[in-house]
């Protein structure tokens, strides 16, 4: 069974396998130079110059301006590479979670509770 | 020669960083998390170990899309833990143990396993957290640590079944080292939780208790599951189990659980922790 075929079976759920590492490539190895510092400041004070850097596409630019989870994933972003570009404002996996699910945050923290109780 | 005295689980997740450094421990939204460890501390405090292999996964801190190995395990005299980017506080240096290492490269290579050996290497959150919920503070740690690191960033991640295999040679290793150390094998990370998707926020309360459960007496069982079996039960990065199951590889014997703990939600996360000894 290809990993293309996994992918379709789980609702809501992207297996990252190599088409997904291909595709992201340039936005997660901008994503992982968060790692450092100086390239979190670098970043913060040209967004546009640091992704020309990086060489990402427009999809990916795009979906970085909009600060969009769902898009950085539909653009190759892999969740733990995403996690430290959400660093940058601030954002918990809370707050993150609940943007990618349309729910509130505390709605969506509300509903990982819920989940305890059955 | 060395003695393996038990396998301990936890959680690695990051907002336990933070609760840990504010001492968060009778927070009533952290003490059904922290309230695990001090019975873990007791146990520790009999056994005694003097190393501890603990297998966890990087999440992009030492290991970039560049170079992914299946399994990697630290052979350095030290490992730092470094900045990941979103401001959990670094909580220092690691001693190594670079001889134990390589005694382990060298017999689990022999049964055709075939690591990426790393002399030098930076540990995360899901190497430092536990280490610290489990030993304090590197500085005050009475244990040396060997790291074993098993891709769960990029599918195809190792199955289940290879990864219970992978612990089983990890065991015979130890138990052939002619040290005199006393060894506990750490498998961190899980339980269920998935972080991204439409599907994020998913916890499964009932199947993370039935690994649970199943991981004493009956691992063999948790090693037929498939990566897309794992991945629908537990979640995307609930994947992580597969680190669990190759600590309980490494524990060949009679196993009893001496306890365990399971709390929802910390984070996005079914927590859980869990201490087996090796009879």
């Amino acid at each position: 069974m290809s990993t293309e075929a996994i992918e379709h079976e789980i609702p809501g759920t992207v297996m990252f396998d190599g088409t997904q590492a291909m595709k992201g490539y340039a936005l997660n190895k901008m994503c992982y130079s968060f790692n450092s510092a100086s390239s979190r400041d670098s970043f913060r004070a040209d967004e546009e110059g640091y992704m020309e850097r990086f060489g990402l596409n427009e999809q990916q630019k795009t979906a970085i301006r909009h600060r969009n989870v769902l898009e950085l994933i539909a653009a190759g972003g892999n969740i733990y590479y995403l996690a430290k570009f959400a660093g940058i404002f601030g954002l918990s996996v809370q707050d993150v979670g609940a943007q990618q699910t349309g729910m509130s945050v505390e709605d969506f923290k509300a509903y990982l509770k819920r989940q305890g109780d059955v | 020669m060395a003695t393996i005295v038990g396998g301990l689980t936890s959680s690695h997740i990051p907002s336990v960083g933070n609760a840990y450094a504010k001492k968060l421990f009778n927070d009533p939204y952290w003490k059904p998390f922290f309230d695990a460890y001090p019975k873990i501390h007791g146990w520790l405090d009999e056994k005694k170990p003097d190393v501890a292999v603990v297998i966890y996964n990087d999440h992009g801190l030492n290991f970039f899309l560049d170079k992914m190995p299946t399994f990697a395990i630290g052979a350095a005299p030290a490992y730092n833990n470094q900045d990941e980017g979103w401001g959990i506080p670094l909580v220092g240096t690691f001693k190594g143990h670079p001889a134990l290492s390589w005694h382990i490269i060298n017999s689990i290579s022999a049964e055709n396993f075939d690591l990426t050996t790393c002399q030098e290497m930076a540990v995360d959150h899901g190497f430092a957290v536990p280490a610290q919920l489990f030993w304090g503070n590197p500085d005050e740690s009475p244990v040396r640590f060997i790291p074993v690191c098993i891709n769960t960033v990029q599918h195809p991640i190792p199955t289940p079944a290879r990864c219970y295999a992978f612990g089983q040679a990890l065991g015979r290793a130890l138990a052939s080292w002619p040290g005199d150390e006393k060894i506990v094998v750490v498998g961190t990370g899980g339980l269920s939780h998935q972080l991204d998707g439409e599907r994020a926020g998913f916890i499964n309360k009932k199947f993370d208790l039935y690994c649970m459960d199943k991981i004493v007496n009956e691992p063999e069982e948790l090693a037929k599951m498939t990566t897309h079996d794992l991945v629908l039960e537990a979640g995307a990065q609930g994947a992580e189990f597969i680190l669990w199951l190759a600590m309980r590889g490494a524990l060949q014997g009679t196993v009893t659980k001496v306890m365990e703990n399971y709390h929802i939600p910390i984070s996005n996360t079914g927590a859980g922790s869990m201490v087996l000894e090796l009879a």
